[in-house]
């Protein structure tokens, strides 16, 4: 198919090689070009945080960033979070503090709370605040979120 | 000091345990596959042309153009949905409800709101099926529209639907049209006499703007349409069988050819009780006999997907000096949208609930606007006439310099207490609510300095029971698949499970629940209501029993015994008279297939009995008087949940209605401009909360069993987006010595109302 660009790119540590158009963005490439469906669309525009990645060690809204971007970078995506030996710790927080309902913004939430206890072990609340608000969820309020977060922080260290 | 606290009546084994959740470990790795993760071989992409007009008479719509586009496969319009050529004539009885139906899903001779859906293109790409919707020439003209419910409702207004829609009273339609769809009254004792008692009266107008449940979901549909005439609909949406039965009636389908899948479903909140793309997706594939998904992007839902209505509500309540209330008097008129159907009767049911009264009277109008048809929102209408009636109650309490817990206690709702429109409560926990709150630290502690203030509002959710369905199979290892048709919205697979697990005697874990389509289970209705705990809990329960009953007679049979010789105690199976013989649920569980073949308990009911919901909030705010943001410093809710069966979830519902509440109070509405154009319709601008915007949401549980569930359990979700709309803008209000009566009270109405009154 003429004008689509081959992007090579790294994915949960793994070598993605795929074909997309100049216009279409991370998100989509993800979602349908690679199949993978972990990181949601909630908004489209960089608003919700639903499709959060972790693009070179930043934290991006992947559909506001290109899928030609991709090119030579390495991608964290939701799927990668996980090991084989288990959950990460975010992810056992996330389900024992019950903080999700829905599920949808979960992918996002816990992309972005890696992230931030990857670089800040010691996040308080109000850190843990700031740096979620670009993530929105609709269901729990955040109270338990938050409170997910911090329990992980302990379990990171345990 | 941040806490959750239960307050419980009755311990079970497995009931109110807080159990990690069955779909648990799929949601936080990204593999629980939503509406959109869907992907079928051959699959067509189809997107939505929506009108760029409030108002506008469709004169002739030409889709050549779109047609011819590469790759473009189908292009769809309201000719192609059987209602859409209806004659008024023909149209009798259910049949204008099914044209008004019909009408949202693609409009037909007029586009009655900026959004509304008007044609659909599948192509092979979502980006052709979008560059199609470009070529689709639509001749409109465009007319005056009318976007305020008071303007609405008066004499000369632009009618919406021509001589098709007539005020109905009691049953009756009046002569003229209206815009005004309905018009309903309740009343009890005389209000004359009880306002001439009064020592204070307080009266005033309320206005609260449109706001969306904001799920995070964009609603999706993948719809097949086998060439035998079988079709497949893969959905996000609180009820499987709704979508199944009403694209049934609006496509003429025989409701045994349609399949509905429910995929998971990204939030709802009541917003996806009702639907917009499925038929659509369904046509589509009936024409292009491939596989559609159609997705809507986040401003397609703003615009073109329900939101809550908008209103316009007249409070008067009056009371003695020592803060006996003596009659209400309260108006209620709520935009439906573009066609009927607002939830004005619950908030004229819910409104008032709270106060014992002699002498009440609320009336309601359903309204219809050029705004998107609204939908459910969580207990909807009653946060809307919890804002108005609470406010008043809260200014009585300040001219009365009465403490506003004293007050409603004085005033409250209980057992036996009739309802201006009826109905008598059973047992329910107001009174235990209130008492809470006021022993609650929060409240306790005092709430100092400048600019800050403190508001309390109740809250009222009748709660609903309606079908659900349940099956549950015994497996050799001595577990049990758990069949239901509730979609699981917010943990329901665990609560479900905790009732069967409960009354089997087995742990959590050996319950294995699963959601199933339309053709798996029996008939069941939406998870909304605040039923599915309650309802589909129930099912569980009666299928779980039947598990037990059909256990004890294989026992029988074993040992050649009647069943009345054995006895299920605690997922023990016992010979009466021989205690020799017994065997535990695994062991007997391992000998059903030899004995006698699978044992699956069965369950349908539609249960009465459901236990009405209170609520009580306290909110504390502060207000920078020079910028007019308002900042929530605590918040504690507490409410009546009857039996929490997982209470982290219930407390999850809590906080998470209260933010939605207070998203409503400080921030949330459709802002229009004078052309009836949604000027805010993305998140960027229609601002829900952030983490950053909130502190923890306390909690108390109180349960006061409902007497109408083997546990207890009363219904949770609704209720607690009740109070915040009143708590947070009675806060405020006291905060900076003005009355707020306008939502949302955002930092320019703060300034506005502090700039009128002379600050």
């Amino acid at each position: 198919m003429p004008g689509l660009v081959h992007v090579s790119t790294t994915i949960n540590g793994n070598q993605v090689d795929f074909l997309c158009e100049p216009r279409q963005s991370l998100l989509e490439c993800l979602r349908d070009v690679v199949g993978m469906t972990g990181s949601k669309e909630g908004c489209n525009d960089g608003n919700c945080g639903a499709c959060t990645v972790v693009l070179d060690g930043r934290i991006v809204t992947s559909c506001l960033v290109l899928g030609v971007e991709a090119q030579g970078k390495e991608i964290t995506t939701i799927e990668g979070v996980a090991s084989p030996e288990g959950l990460h710790p975010v992810q056992q927080a996330f389900l024992e503090n019950a903080a999700l309902q829905c599920g949808i913004c979960t992918p996002g939430f816990i992309v972005a709370s890696k992230a931030l206890l990857d670089r800040e072990p010691d996040a308080d609340e109000a850190r843990i605040r700031h740096w979620l608000a670009g993530n929105l969820c609709r269901c729990t309020g955040y109270d338990k979120i938050i409170r997910a977060v911090l329990d992980a922080e302990e379990r990171m260290k345990a | 000091m941040a806490s959750n606290v239960v307050l419980s009546e009755v311990e079970y084994n497995v009931v109110g345990k807080r159990p990690v959740r069955p779909d648990g470990v799929d949601k936080v790795t990204g593999r629980a596959q939503y509406g959109a993760d869907l992907h079928l071989t051959g699959l067509l992409h189809a997107r939505v042309l929506r009108s760029p007009y409030a108002h506008a008479r469709i004169n002739s719509i030409d889709t050549s153009a779109a047609e011819a586009h590469p790759g473009v496969r189908a292009v769809v319009t309201a000719r192609d949905l059987p209602f859409a050529s209806l004659t008024k004539e023909e149209l009798g009885g259910d049949y204008q409800r099914l044209k008004f139906a019909s009408d949202n899903f693609l409009a037909s001779g007029k586009a009655l709101y900026k959004g509304h859906a008007v044609a659909a293109v599948a192509a092979d790409t979502v980006h052709a099926a979008e560059a199609a919707l470009a070529l689709i020439k639509v001749d409109y003209e465009e007319l005056q529209p009318v976007m305020d419910v008071q303007e609405a409702m008066k004499a000369g207004a632009p009618l919406l639907h021509g001589d098709l829609l007539h005020t109905t009273y009691m049953g009756n339609a009046s002569d003229d049209p209206s815009n005004i769809a309905a018009y309903l009254k309740f009343e009890k004792g005389d209000i004359e006499q009880g306002f001439a008692a009064a020592d204070v009266v307080v009266e005033r107008e309320f206005e609260t703007a449109s706001v969306h449940q904001g799920y995070i979901e964009p609603h999706n549909a993948t719809a097949f349409w086998n060439p035998d005439g079988q079709l497949t609909i893969w959905c996000s949406t609180q009820g499987s069988f709704v979508v199944r039965n009403n694209t049934a009636d609006v496509l003429r389908h025989p409701v045994s050819r349609i399949k509905v899948v429910p995929m998971e479903i990204g939030g709802g909140f009541g917003g996806k009780v009702t639907f917009y793309l499925e038929p659509v997706a369904a046509v589509l594939s009936r024409i292009t006999g491939r596989p559609v998904k159609l997705l809507m992007s986040r401003t397609e839902v703003f615009e073109g997907s329900g939101p809550a209505p908008g209103t316009w509500m007249k409070a008067k309540i009056g009371a003695t000096r020592d803060g006996k209330i003596t009659a209400a008097h309260v108006t209620l008129a709520f935009e439906a949208g573009a066609f009927p159907g607002s939830p004005v009767m619950a908030g004229a049911t819910c409104g008032l609930a709270a106060f014992d009264l002699e002498n009440g009277a609320i009336e309601g109008y359903d309204v219809v606007v050029n705004k998107p048809k609204t939908a459910a929102y969580r207990a909807p209408g009653s946060p809307q006439a919890a804002f108005a009636i609470e406010s008043v109650i809260d200014e009585l309490c300040q001219k009365l310099d009465m403490d506003p817990i004293e007050f409603r206690l004085r005033n409250a709702s209980k057992e036996g207490t009739r309802k201006v429109e009826g109905p008598v409560f059973q047992k329910v926990g107001l009174v235990e609510c209130l008492e809470a709150a006021r022993n609650h630290e929060h409240y306790q502690a005092p709430l100092e300095g400048p600019n800050r203030g403190r508001g309390l509002a109740a809250g009222f959710w009748m709660n609903r029971g309606f079908h659900s369905s349940c099956n549950i199979t015994v497996n050799p290892d001595g577990t049990v698949s758990l069949i239901e048709g509730s979609v699981d919205i917010g943990g329901t697979r665990a609560s479900i499970a905790q009732q069967a697990a409960e009354t089997l005697g087995i742990p959590y874990e050996d319950v294995k629940p699963t959601v199933v389509d339309t053709d798996s289970v029996g008939y069941t209705m939406v998870t909304g209501g605040s039923r599915t705990t309650f309802a589909t809990g129930w099912a569980a329960i009666k299928a779980a029993e039947d598990v037990k009953q059909q256990m004890v007679e294989r026992a029988a049979q074993i040992w050649d015994t009647d069943p009345e010789n054995v006895e299920y105690q605690d997922a023990v199976i016992s010979h009466l008279s021989d205690p020799e013989l017994r065997m535990t649920f695994k062991e007997l569980a391992r000998q059903i297939y030899p004995t006698g073949g699978a044992i699956t308990g069965t369950a349908s009911l539609d249960p009465a009995g459901e236990g009405n919901s209170f609520s009580v909030h306290i909110a504390d705010v502060e207000v920078d008087p020079d910028t007019g943001k308002t900042t929530v410093l605590r918040y504690t809710a507490i409410q009546d949940a009857g039996k929490a069966v997982h209470p982290s979830y219930v407390e999850g519902q809590m906080q998470g209605g209260v933010v939605q509440g207070i998203g409503w109070a400080l921030n949330e509405e459709y802002f229009f401009n004078d052309r009836g154009h949604m000027a805010n319709s993305s998140f960027l601008d229609y601002r829900m909360p952030t983490s950053l915007d909130l502190p923890m949401i306390d909690t108390v549980i109180v349960e006061v069993a409902n007497p109408g569930h083997p546990y207890g359990v009363r219904g949770v979700g609704e209720v607690p987006i009740v109070p915040p709309l009143a708590a947070v803008a009675s806060a405020v209000s006291r905060a900076i010595g003005v009355r707020m009566d306008k939502l949302p009270v955002n930092p320019g109405a703060i300034l506005e109302a502090r700039w009128a009154n002379g600050h």
